[in-house]
């Protein structure tokens, strides 16, 4: 049977764990090809957890591989327009074209406001949200191209709503609900789409890590994701604590899919209720 | 395998348009299906509604996908009949899983009598889908494993179209109420796994649209047609389209979405 997005060819930025491994596995198993793009290093800033590496990149390629899918994998940060440009052209040549472009790189950190650094507040912004203009940017004309396409960008529930010591993350993921919107509007009369989709927590190291732990968990000096599941789970109105990376791909999937033809310009909340409750 | 092997959906308005196409869809995907629709008119709706025989057509189209379905006339302004269709499906096909709250009308421009067109409209499009969810809300609950409930409001449930008729006024203040049900919903009914989303269609072709006296009214009042033009370059979405997004929601490829108002739209919301 063929695959939902079968003989598609999608670029992925932040491919190299987590969620962004996530949904080049779950497109590579509906058939797509992939151009992959991560870091594989470290930001100065985002000290909370550790950042991912090049065998982290070199397993979601072997992952892919072993699906029978082709990956070309690419070492690059969101914030250089040149080298995005670069492995997209590079992806392109090798892959034939491109459909389906996911925003999805990103990093995250916990400080109170007032304690926000200029060099943190600046990384923050570069990252996740010039990061995913330069992304779109570096993909657009080869949608144009293609005749038409699809890109999500992925927001976070912090993309919707305030919540405390996250000020230059939540303003980041707002900002990208306003390049959604507008990439909507001037890129529909060519059939493509744009969409946000914003999770609630994701079981990945961005949160599944002692800092993150202890802002949900204040009291205990030792927090640990045991200690903090109560309280992940009072924020969702369903009665889980976070959600899987799998979770999102489906969202993501669905939305990328023909499934979704006619679906642009959406804010997706993959939350567990978090934004309703 | 399909998506929805194993479940039962029961779905209002199932006679013909998205309602059927709902049924098809979720058939096709391994569902069984409690239909229901009025099959009759209402006084203030300028268009026929559907008959006897649309309904008998949803039968045979979800029979010959070899799944089995339950189809019963009834009105969704009268509970207890609801909960007589409910209590009979799940008798006969031993569950429900999936609630389709899809029936409604559009009694727009329908002006000789401006409270009844917009009483009408509030109770079939507003209180009928309070009753959907009240005849199938304690089933799910009491079946307890979860459920996955989609309200079929409309862009006139996000935004002010529906024009300046008392139908039309109706039409929008109801479809943006069954917002409020879902979010409320969503919250009482989380803590048990069940699911409640909105489905936002822009146009559709179906005979609740296409027919004379709606291309009359559209094209006679040139601000509704104005702000009906989508975003993408798609006059009207097929009911497929909606149906498809209804299936991914109540599957479990959506496990965790919940409370969300979805767009299907071609961009008509975010211009
Ligand atoms: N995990 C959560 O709870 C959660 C919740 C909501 C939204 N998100 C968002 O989901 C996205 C994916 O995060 P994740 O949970 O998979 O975390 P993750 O840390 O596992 O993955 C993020 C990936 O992005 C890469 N990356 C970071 N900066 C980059 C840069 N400048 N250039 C290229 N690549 C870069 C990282 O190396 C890493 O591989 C992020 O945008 C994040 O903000 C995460
Ligand atoms: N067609 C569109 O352009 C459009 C756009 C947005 C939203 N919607 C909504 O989609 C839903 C489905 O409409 P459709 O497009 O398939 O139109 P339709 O008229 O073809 O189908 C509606 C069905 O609901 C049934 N129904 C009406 N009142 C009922 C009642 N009191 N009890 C039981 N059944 C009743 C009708 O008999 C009919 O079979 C409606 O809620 C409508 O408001 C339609």
């Amino acid at each position: 049977m063929a695959g939902r997005v079968q003989g598609k060819v999608a670029f992925i930025t932040g491919a190299a764990r987590g969620q962004g491994r996530s949904h080049a596995l779950r497109l590579a198993e509906e058939g797509a090809d992939v151009i992959a793009v991560d870091l594989c290093g470290p930001i100065p800033t985002i000290e909370m957890y550790p950042p991912a590496t090049e065998e982290d990149l070199a397993e979601t390629v072997r992952q892919v591989e072993a699906l029978d899918r082709r990956i070309v994998a690419t070492k690059a940060d969101v914030r250089d327009r040149g080298a995005l440009e670069a492995a997209v052209a590079e992806g392109v040549a090798q892959l034939g074209r491109l459909d389906i472009v996911l925003a999805n790189a990103g990093v995250f950190e916990i400080q109170p406001a007032l304690e926000v650094g200029d060099d943190a507040w600046r990384e923050m912004i570069d990252i996740n949200l010039t990061g995913v203009w330069n992304t779109c940017r570096a993909g657009l004309p080869h949608l144009i191209e293609a005749g038409g396409g699809s890109i999500v960008l992925t927001s976070s529930t912090a993309g919707l709503k305030g919540t405390p010591n996250t000020v230059h993350y939540t303003a980041a993921k707002h900002g990208v609900v306003g390049i959604m919107r507008t990439l909507a509007n001037e890129f529909a009369a060519q059939s493509i789409r744009v969409n946000s989709v914003h999770p609630t927590g994701v079981d990945t190291q961005m949160i599944m890590n002692p800092k993150t732990w202890g802002l949900f968990d204040p009291e205990n000096p030792n927090p640990t994701r045991e200690g903090a599941e109560p309280i992940f789970r009072s924020t969702n109105a369903l009665p889980v604590p976070w959600v899987e990376p799998r979770d999102i791909s489906n969202a993501v999937l669905f939305l990328v899919s023909d499934e979704a033809r006619y679906i642009t310009g959406v804010t997706l909340p993959v939350d567990a209720g978090y934004t309703v409750k | 395998m399909g998506k929805l092997e194993g479940k039962v959906a029961f779905i209002t308005g199932a006679a013909r348009g998205q309602g059927r196409s709902h049924a098809v869809r979720l058939a096709q995907e391994g569902a069984d299906i409690v239909a229901v629709d009025i099959c009759a008119q209402i006084d203030s709706v300028p268009y026929p509604m559907a008959t006897p025989e649309d309904l008998e057509q949803t039968v045979r189209e979800v029979e010959a996908l070899d799944r089995r379905i339950v189809a019963s006339r009834a009105d969704v302004r009268d509970l207890g009949a609801l909960e007589r269709a409910v209590a009979d499906g799940v008798a006969q096909l031993g569950r429900l899983d999936i609630v389709l709250a899809n029936a409604g009308i559009a009694p727009m421009g329908a002006d000789d009598d401006p409270a009844r067109a917009f009483a009408d409209v509030v109770d079939v499009n507003l209180t009928g889908v309070w009753n959907t969810l009240r005849a199938t809300a304690p089933v799910l609950v009491e079946q307890g494993d979860g459920g996955a409930i989609v309200i079929t409001s409309s862009t006139a449930g996000l935004k002010g179209i529906g024009g300046d008729s008392p139908g039309g006024q109706g039409y929008t203040a109801a479809k943006h109420g069954v917002v409020g049900l879902m979010r409320s919903y969503a919250m009482t009914l989380g803590p048990q796994g069940i699911r409640v989303n909105t489905v936002h269609p822009t146009g559709v072709n179906t005979p609740m649209v296409v027919n004379d006296f709606m291309q009359k009214w559209l094209a006679e009042d040139p601000t509704v047609a104005g702000a009906m033009t989508n975003l993408m370059p798609v006059e009207m979405l097929e009911a497929v389209d909606i149906s498809n997004a209804i299936v991914w929601l109540v599957s479990d490829d959506a496990r965790y979405v919940t409370g969300v108002t979805l767009p299907v739209d071609a961009g008509f919301t975010a211009k």
